[in-house]
């Protein structure tokens, strides 16, 4: 124990005196919560419109005013006619466009034309989406066009559940969560065990009465604390920056993220188990762990659209079961009943690889 | 304390490995393994470490079987690698202590088996490993390996890279161990240490084609040995080479070293041959053999 004990001081001293190590722990989890929060972001805000107004009369005031009151438009110029609304699309200015027809309240059938800029089709559709939602639900619609437009059919009502404002925090922070804690812990514990390799004290390690076992769980065993470090500034960062609260039993989320936590060390493990050179295992660590979270996990790209051979594949992706289970507990507030699989297959995940790292990893040179 | 029984070992990539070693280390003594790089020295100290298996032979130490015995034999033995294997990043005292912990020990506890080396480097024990000069590194490692009080000591190369004064302290504190009673098995590519050892072994390509004390591996050596110097030396040891008496001449440092055949003429007759060459204050003057003199001589055979 006391060997044990000192081993771990030892990995806490590599750790805090070299300066790229602290930074990857410590800055990169609260760059990516920044990253995710604020510059990548799918949320529209203030995209910039233009309006063309050929009836002029007070239904089309109220409406230019309320869709500008909105924060997702802001109205950039009002246009005198449709090649300069044209002109604006072109020279990048607006988003998007509203026409009102002359005479739009007299009309049998009153129609008003939105013209989107489709070059980025998700946000055409959001912004459309927002405009129409605008329009049809604006009093002064209600009250003097909307007995003509939609007197029988059915009103659609939709409801947005967990997420009502739509944010994309919801989405990226378990995603991020994820990303972060493969990346100290798989990363960091793969390259901290193979630099021992490299520099020639694993021999020295290997030659002493220190058991094999331990010298894996003394490299691995400070990851896991400082990945709950991480956990806990992540949800800090969310709670208090991106206004992204728990919902469910914090207990229930801390036990599923050092699970997960557990599969990543174990992956680590493994990776330095096949690996001589820490490039080597930097490399493999990003490709074959970073990539997969980023893009299979689900946390940027649905999964459900891939082709079938992505989505049997995205099933060995720890992260994706990590995620699922995250956001059941953090935005819906759901508790242990439902995610006992994800919980299940992360279980598994360890074992099996704790099974085969064991067995590859080298009493010898 | 260790014995190597016909031990082989092959490395498929290169070729190079051990054919067919055998040398036994008593208590107490210092044997050197003596001889260039990929003379298989390292590959013998992995074996005996237990870090490398052997394909065929057998090999143990303290009287514990390299193979089956690995893990008791781990915690018997002190192991310097030839490469500086400590902690660069940790300071001269971190590493002492680390290591003392993982072999269950303290530095109070054998502070007097270390204290001659360790008093050299303690003004330095808040430095960083990774900043002390090559001599103060190999003085930590040595401490380092010999913390826990091992029956016996493995020293690959611990001198290489080491300036002459630290040298000759090394193994200074090496003849101060062995007097405790531990095995020191050293290896060095600098013939000159070779007087320093008890028994050395000289190996080439694997194998190891003499064993005894320096001594009798110097008396060993039959042929007369003359040291030659002149002003154009690097012509003069073709020269030499190309005389009828000549068996065989090899250049060391300032000098030439020339050992004669059997029937050699007179060595006077090389001194008209070489000034008929047109050497001018040629000097010739007959010494002891060393033991880079029998190393030549028996590698060739």
């Amino acid at each position: 124990m006391k060997q044990f004990l000192s081993f771990i001081r030892k990995e806490f001293y590599h750790i805090f005196r070299d300066v790229r190590t602290m930074l990857i722990l410590l800055i990169i989890p609260v760059i990516l919560i920044i990253l995710f929060g604020y510059a990548i972001s799918t949320e529209i805000k203030s995209s910039p419109i233009a309006i063309l107004d050929y009836s002029r009369d007070n239904v089309t005031n109220r409406l230019a005013e309320q869709l500008q009151a909105s924060e997702y438009f802001k109205l950039y110029k009002t246009a005198g006619s449709y090649e300069e609304v044209e002109t604006l699309f072109r020279q990048d200015k607006i988003r998007l466009a509203i026409v009102f027809p002359a005479q739009l309240s007299g009309a049998d059938e009153p129609a008003i034309q939105i013209l989107a800029d489709a070059t980025n089709p998700n946000e055409a559709t959001a912004l459309i989406q927002y405009a129409t939602a605008i329009i049809s639900t604006s009093d002064i619609v209600v009250r003097n066009l909307a007995t003509e437009v939609n007197q029988p059919g059915v009103i659609p009502a939709a409801n947005l559940l967990y997420n009502p404002q739509m944010k994309g925090a919801y989405n990226f922070v378990p995603g991020v969560m994820g990303l972060i804690l493969m990346l100290i812990c798989a990363l960091m514990t793969s390259v901290g065990i193979v630099k021992e390799k490299e520099m020639g004290t694993m021999e020295v390690l290997l030659v002493s009465p220190l058991k094999p076992v331990y010298i894996i769980l003394a490299k691995a065993t400070p990851y896991l604390l400082l990945s709950m470090v991480n956990i806990a500034t992540i949800l800090l960062l969310s709670r208090f920056l991106l206004d992204v609260p728990v919902a469910g039993n914090l207990i229930l989320l801390i036990s599923i993220s050092i699970l997960y936590a557990l599969v990543s060390l174990c992956l680590g493990l493994l990776i330095s188990t096949v690996t001589h050179t820490q490039q080597a295992a930097m490399l493999i660590s990003g490709m074959a762990l970073m990539l997969p979270v980023m893009l299979l996990s689900g946390m940027i790209f649905p999964v459900e659209n891939m082709p079938w051979i992505l989505r049997v594949l995205s099933n060995i992706v720890p992260a994706k079961w990590y995620i699922i289970a995250v956001k059941n507990v953090m935005i819906k507030g759901l508790g242990m009943a439902f995610i006992w699989k994800e919980t299940g297959i992360m279980l598994f995940m360890i074992l099996f690889l704790i099974v085969v790292s064991v067995k590859r990893f080298k009493i010898r040179l | 304390m260790i014995a190597v029984r016909n031990l082989h070992k092959t490395y498929t990539r290169n070729g190079l490995g051990l054919k067919g070693i055998s040398l036994t280390v008593k208590a107490g003594e210092l044997f050197g393994l003596i001889g260039p790089d990929g003379a298989g020295k390292t590959t013998l100290f992995r074996i005996l470490a237990t870090l490398l298996l052997p394909d065929k032979g057998s090999a143990s130490v303290c009287g514990l079987d390299v193979v089956k015995d690995w893990r008791e034999i781990r915690t018997r033995v002190g192991y310097m690698p030839g490469r500086f294997s400590l902690y660069q990043d940790l300071s001269v005292k971190e590493n002492l202590t680390f290591f003392a912990t993982v072999f269950n020990t303290t530095l109070k506890e054998n502070y007097e088996l270390i204290r001659d080396i360790y008093v050299q480097i303690e003004p330095f024990k808040n430095r960083r490993a990774g900043k002390l000069s090559g001599g103060m590194k190999q003085k930590l490692a040595l401490c380092c390996a010999l913390i826990h009080r091992p029956d016996v000591l493995f020293l690959d190369e611990p001198t290489t890279g080491v300036d002459p004064v630290s040298r000759v302290e090394f193994w200074d504190m090496l003849h101060r161990l062995k007097k405790q009673g531990i095995a020191i098995l050293v290896s060095t590519p600098y013939m000159d240490e070779a007087s320093r050892c008890d028994r050395i072994a000289l190996m080439r390509n694997g194998s190891c084609f003499t064993t005894g004390t320096p001594d009798m591996i110097r008396q060993s050596f039959k042929r007369p040995v003359y040291s030659i110097r002149s002003d154009k030396m690097y012509q003069l040891l073709g020269d030499i080479r190309s005389w009828t008496g000549a068996y065989s001449c090899y250049a060391f440092g300032d000098s030439h070293h020339l050992t004669l055949k059997d029937n050699a003429p007179d060595i006077a007759n090389l001194e008209t041959y070489l000034k008929g060459k047109g050497y001018t204050d040629v000097f010739i003057h007959p010494i002891e053999p060393s033991v880079e003199d029998c190393f030549m001589e028996l590698g060739n055979d």
